[in-house]
């Protein structure tokens, strides 16, 4: 297991959101993600647990673009992550984030 | 009617030899019909050391009695052959070239066979004349490849000789005809000889030779793609081509690769597109196998017409019950051709989409890997603009607009498209720097190295990240930040131009899911018409009756 945060720079969500939302399932190739309210209003805070080694510098590119691509600032987002792609990854964020903003 | 008199020995080698090698024969077999036992035999006297010999092995149906056969003869009689065959696909025809039989190869793919392949050409004992596509091998039959032996396989004969194919055809008619009329010897395993055939297929004076094989032909079920499989990025890229790549161009004739991604799109046909609005828009003709996963859009009357290279294994009632959808004989069942389909594919559609294993910059696309010579079969002639074609459509004119501008002489250009994900199974990159196809053509000491697509047949890319519309681009850095663009965060992707990127996304160049209207929480598998083998048994009907490695209720 690996385990790592980062605390991205993101526009405040539009509005508040009234429930946490979770996406996907930890399955092999899959991820799960939890989004719930975070404690920065113009931050994205993403908890990432993985099972694969090695990839952090793609984790990264892959969480700034979801930060720089939707207005994520006051969320939490834990992953929780069985060897996705980063494919899969973008899919479940940009699902989990438009599942919480719907 | 009166034959020309022809001095003999100065035009009739051929005919001389073929009488030489029946007469040969004649011992082991009661006219046509040669039994099992006395196959090995009847071979060791019809082939000569030397000879170019078809072992028919299709991507589908195999002549594997013949095949082991072959295996059991004397190599000090029959040696030096050249096997001149579209798939190598069976262990036997490696056999063969261990065993010092076999010295020169000609063929178009080797599947199964591609990691054995190599070794033998690194190690010297066999030659790679060339690594065809299909309907580039059917042409040489016909001008410097000819069988001068053909081991064929077919359903039934009768006791005549003649032969009923029935649904898997495939390539048998364009080795007979190319064979029999040139001095050569067909031989043909059938898995029952009956009284009275469905139909004829092939005439009895186009066969030399009939025997029934112990056990019936192997047929590999090559296009059935399980549902159940299929993923959420795949779903999504499905969306992806339908909505930005067959609706905007009106795409209605076409051709789909054997895989996950294009099963994806068939699924999603009565569903995705039919709220579109589609039906009836795209998707209406195909030269495509009897893929199982089309059967819900045909239920749904999205489709009007399908041609077969071959058929598809459990889909022999399915296709007999739908003689307005796929070719059919008057007996009711369905006749494939591959030479006939893949020229309908390549003249006869505006767009063909596969997947494939690597792409590099300048869009050329490869399956080939280091240590596996795995060849092309169809995809280079479905997958590259017919420069031949003089009829125009909407889509092929549009192509053609978007590529060549509006300054030049009018012409079309087909749509070939890539739909890949960016990172394959344990994240091996799909985009890369170079091809390893460069590596295999210098240690097989190949002329060419083996692209299945080259850049500048290569229109469209679809990945997760989008369409890249390789067409609009300007200049060769635009093409390639075209293909970086959607090439996700593979280093290929990673090393983008972030500006000139955006550009191409303001110009339409690039479009993301979003910029098309595409929801991703909408790229669920429940969007698919069928989400297991069994969806697709309803969904037929009960006429679908899938092989057994695929029932798993």
């Amino acid at each position: 297991m690996e385990q790592f945060t980062l605390t991205l720079p993101s526009s405040p969500l539009p509005q508040d959101i009234v429930r946490a939302a979770i996406c996907g399932v930890v399955s092999s190739g899959n991820l799960e993600v939890l989004v719930e309210p975070g404690a920065t209003r113009d931050a994205c805070e993403i908890v990432v647990n993985t099972s694969a080694h090695g990839f952090r510098d793609i984790w990264e590119a892959v969480l700034k673009d979801f930060a720089a691509r939707h207005d994520v600032g006051g969320l939490r987002l834990s992953i929780n992550d069985a060897g996705a792609t980063p494919a899969v990854v973008s899919l479940r964020l940009d699902q989990a984030f438009e599942t919480c903003a719907a | 009617m009166n034959a020309p008199a022809t001095p003999s020995g100065r035009w009739d080698n051929l005919a001389r030899s073929r009488a030489g090698r029946l007469a040969r024969a004649a011992g082991f077999a009661t006219g046509r019909l040669v039994s099992a036992d006395s196959i090995v035999p009847l071979l060791e006297a019809v082939i000569e050391p030397g000879d170019r010999v078809c072992i028919e092995g299709n991507n589908q149906k195999q002549a594997d009695f013949l095949a082991r056969s072959l295996v059991k003869t004397d190599p000090a009689r029959l040696r030096d052959l050249h096997l001149v065959q579209s798939v190598l696909a069976l262990p036997e025809h490696i056999d063969l070239i261990e065993r010092g039989q076999v010295s020169r190869i000609d063929f178009s793919f080797s599947g199964p066979q591609a990691g054995r392949l190599a070794r033998l050409v690194e190690s010297g004992k066999i030659t790679i004349g060339a690594i065809h596509t299909y309907l580039e091998l059917f042409a040489r039959y016909f001008v410097d490849l000819t069988p001068r032996v053909a081991l064929i396989a077919a359903q039934a004969a009768d006791r005549e000789g003649n032969l009923y194919t029935g649904p898997n055809t495939e390539d048998t008619p364009a080795i007979v005809e190319a064979t029999a009329f040139k001095g050569g010897i067909v031989i043909a395993q059938v898995n029952e000889i009956v009284d009275r055939l469905p139909r004829v297929d092939i005439p009895a004076d186009w066969v030399n030779f009939v025997v029934q094989a112990p056990t019936p032909h192997y047929i590999e079920p090559l296009f059935t793609r399980d549902p159940a499989l299929i993923t959420e990025i795949q779903v999504l890229m499905g969306m992806i081509a339908i909505k930005g790549l067959y609706a905007e161009y009106g795409i209605t004739r076409l051709n789909h690769g054997i895989g996950f991604d294009t099963a994806a799109i068939e699924l999603l046909l009565p569903t995705y597109a039919a709220e579109l609005g589609l039906k009836g828009k795209i998707c209406t003709h195909w030269a495509l196998n009897p893929h199982p996963t089309l059967i819900p859009a045909i239920e749904a009357g999205f489709v009007e017409s399908v041609h077969s290279f071959g058929s598809e294994v459990g889909m022999e009632r399915y296709t007999a019950a739908r003689p307005d959808i796929f070719f059919v004989g008057q007996d009711g069942s369905m006749r494939s051709n591959r030479a006939f389909c893949q020229a309908a594919g390549h003249y006869a559609c505006d767009l063909f989409i596969g997947s494939t294993l690597q792409i590099d910059l300048q869009g050329n696309s490869s399956t080939a890997t280091k240590g596996r010579i795995a060849g092309f079969g169809g995809a280079p002639n479905m997958g590259a603009d017919a420069r031949g074609r003089r009829h125009a459509s909407p889509a092929w004119l549009r192509a053609g607009r978007e590529g060549r501008g509006n300054i030049a002489m009018p012409r079309g250009q087909k749509l070939v498209v890539q739909i890949v994900e960016t990172f394959r199974e344990h994240m091996q990159p799909t985009f890369v720097e170079r091809l390893d196809a460069w590596d295999l053509a210098a240690t097989a000491n190949m002329a060419l190295p083996p692209v299945m697509i080259y850049g500048e047949d290569l229109t469209h890319i679809i990945t997760e990240e989008g369409i890249a519309n390789l067409l609009m681009c300007a200049t060769p850095q635009e093409r390639e930040q075209a293909i970086r663009g959607v090439a996700g965060y593979t280093p290929v992707g990673m090393a983008r131009d972030l500006r000139m990127v955006e550009n191409l996304r303001d110009r339409g160049i690039i479009r993301r899911p979003e910029d098309l209207g595409i929801r991703k929480r909408d790229a669920t598998r429940d969007l698919l018409a069928a989400r297991s083998v069994k969806d697709l048994v309803h969904a037929s009907g009960g006429l679908y009756d899938p092989p057994q490695q695929f029932r798993n209720w």
